[in-house]
């Protein structure tokens, strides 16, 4: 039995005064998220300079300006010619200043587009790489159509004829990480996360205070087992032991096997029906309470992932 | 002991909730009082007539989505389609309170069944599907039954050949229904398309506020798109804005006005013009009931359409034409050079 000033004590107290008692937070859950964003994990240009033979980086949406938290261009995978765009963080204080943290603006998505036009039109497949606390939240990126900028290039995405395999390799958060994430397969990291919002800023909006990250965390626990789980992601790829951070070829070469395997099966299929597929894959997702197809419309699945 | 304790919470909750449920009738039935911004009082009857703007000084208030329709549309001249689907609650999820709870009174505050409500109605004697927000629901968030209902009106739109007309009025995506509210973003974009492959036009009206994921998707893909005055557009709030960047904005920032001058939307429509317009706009753009049905019939129709403009250049006058030339010399006899 608890003391009285025992923390069992305070949970009854607490709960008899209506408060509900607080939910066990899951460690490892937590350790994971961290490994998402831990300092030293290796960002989109890490794995494009280990993944591709040769690259040639694009600037510029030929209509503003060019967005450093942006990468995209074309490069060489095994042989074959591949788009290739993502979110890019920084190492050091001013890299972190100079790519905006990840966070892309509307010329970030409109370059990616660019390039995922071209793609389209030559007949080159394309990979995106997601990496992401969020589009960037500024005055600036709001007057120049963030919101625009992000649904035109979902909705260009669904349209691509050519395969497109979108991987979340760190965090992916909100609606600037989905707005790369229109894809035939969705690939997770491991260790990444995919989520509607950063724990800190769900904290703040649900809990009212900042420091419930990891409560929040647990909550929405946004796990790549998870969003297997849900549909949200079509395969998990292994991390070398103790996180990708630990070595960088060996993730980049398990990435890249993924990649290779995901590429050869929907080459194999013609545009119609890698769009078909594409469009009932996000349409399935989402389960509801549904009176006149019986009960429940479910996504997701029972079993853990593979590997 | 623990038992005892739950008992106790719920029927505090309860008790909680009976108060609210005491004065929210009270301001639904009568809503007489004093506008924010000008102070002036009204009579209830008065709002309902003058649509929820202020007659004083034109503030827009909040609208629910029923009594939107009815605006829109002829009275009770709408037809509701599905409005039985319901939320699931796939993550367990709780943050202050639980998420079954909060759906729970959701419904019994606003006697809905979930953020939207999508119908069959005509605007201007124009027939068309319409999908409308209602901020009063969990701040109109968008979890899988707002995408359910929404990717749903979009293929029945198309399915009919009629125009598809949606009103956001939204926080973004519902945060209690995690990374599957995100994923109703993509649902609802790649449904729009449903619509283009019907030719028939999408109208969005951007209500106060429309946010988020909400604005990053479906509501800033419209063909035409018009703002109530006043309205907040934004991905990113002003509070978030400012709490990550240190800006100071401007009061009117992400404000319609504001958003018509960074071209991100049509025009500011005061809401007792909106029926008119949007019946105006759609007498433009929409083909005639039923001959745009999928694929071959909207295709003919723009066949229709496009040979119907060739036809009449061929019979306009003689002396017309010449004048015409006379001006534009390089144009020369072909009539159908402007395709």
């Amino acid at each position: 039995m608890s003391k009285p000033d025992g923390p069992g004590f305070v949970r009854r107290v607490t709960g008899k005064l209506g408060r509900a008692p607080e939910p066990q937070v899951d460690e490892d859950l937590w350790a994971s998220i961290q490994l998402a964003r831990h300092a030293e994990r290796p960002y989109t240009l890490d794995y494009i300079n280990r993944i591709c033979s040769d690259f040639e980086e694009m600037h510029g949406d030929r209509l503003f300006g060019d967005d450093p938290a942006m990468v995209a261009g074309f490069g060489r995978f095994n042989g074959r010619p591949v788009a290739i765009v993502g979110q890019q963080k920084g190492r050091d204080t001013n890299e972190r200043t100079y790519r905006n943290f990840g966070m892309a603006s509307p010329e970030g998505y409109r370059k990616s587009m660019r390039v995922m036009e071209i793609a389209n039109r030559l007949g080159i497949p394309v990979i995106t790489l997601i990496d992401t606390p969020g589009a960037f939240p500024g005055a600036s990126a709001e007057e120049r159509g963030q919101g625009g900028a992000i649904s035109r290039s979902m909705q260009l995405m669904w349209r691509l004829d050519v395969p497109v395999i979108a991987v979340v390799i760190g965090e992916g958060s909100s609606g600037g990480a989905l707005g790369l994430g229109i894809a035939d397969k969705v690939l997770m990291l491991e260790n990444s996360t995919y989520s509607v919002i950063s724990p800190e800023g769900a904290s703040a909006i649900l809990w009212r205070d900042a420091s419930q990250a990891k409560q929040a965390a647990q909550a929405f626990k946004p796990t790549a087992a998870n969003c297997y789980r849900w549909g949200v992601a079509d395969a998990v790829v292994p991390e070398p032991a103790g996180g990708a951070h630990t070595d960088y070829d060996q993730a980049a070469a398990i990435l890249g096997q993924y990649l290779e395997r995901t590429l050869v099966e929907l080459e194999a299929l013609t545009p119609a029906e890698r769009r078909t597929a594409r469009r009932d894959r996000f349409r399935r997702l989402g389960p509801l309470r549904d009176p006149e197809n019986g009960m429940a419309m479910v996504s997701g699945r029972d079993t853990p992932p593979p590997g | 002991m623990s038992r005892v304790g739950r008992n106790i919470n719920v029927s505090f909750e309860r008790l909680r909730h009976l108060g609210h449920r005491q004065d929210r009738p009270r301001r639904i039935a009568s809503d007489a009082g004093t506008c924010p911004k000008c102070d002036s009082h009204y009579s209830a009857d008065e709002m309902r007539r003058n649509m929820r703007v202020c007659p004083a000084c034109g503030h827009h208030f909040a609208v629910t989505a029923r009594e939107r329709l009815e605006q829109l549309g002829e009275p009770g001249g709408y037809t509701e389609l599905w409005p039985d689907l319901r939320a699931a609650d796939p993550l367990q999820f709780t943050d202050l309170k639980p998420y079954v709870e909060r759906i729970r009174d959701a419904e019994s505050s606003t006697g809905m069944g979930e953020a939207i409500v999508c119908a069959e109605l005509e605007i201007r004697h124009v027939p068309c599907v319409a999908a409308i927000m209602d901020f009063s629901f969990m701040g109109g968030s968008m979890g899988a039954v707002v995408g359910e209902k929404f990717a749903r009106a979009c293929e029945y739109a198309a399915q009919k050949g009629v125009p598809f007309v949606v009103l956001s009025s939204s926080g973004g995506a519902r945060m209690q229904e995690g990374t599957l509210a995100l994923m109703q973003m993509a649902k609802t974009v790649i449904a729009l398309d449903a619509l283009a492959d019907a030719r028939v036009p999408v109208i969005v009206i951007l209500a106060h506020p429309t946010t988020g994921g909400v604005w990053a998707s479906f509501a800033s893909l419209g063909d035409v798109t018009y703002a109530e005055p006043g309205a907040l557009i934004a991905f990113s709030g002003p509070r978030v804005i400012e709490e990550t960047t240190r800006e100071v904005l401007p009061s009117d920032f992400g404000r319609a006005e504001r958003q018509l001058a960074n071209g991100q939307v049509d025009a500011v429509v005061d809401r007792r013009e909106l029926a008119a317009r949007i019946g105006r706009v759609l007498a433009i753009l929409a083909p005639p009931p039923g001959q745009a049905a999928q694929g071959g019939g909207s295709l003919q129709w723009a066949q229709d359409a496009a040979g119907g403009v060739g036809r009449a250049a061929q019979s306009f006058p003689e002396a017309a034409r010449k004048a015409i030339n006379k001006i534009l010399p390089s144009s020369g006899d072909d009539t159908e050079g402007g395709k």
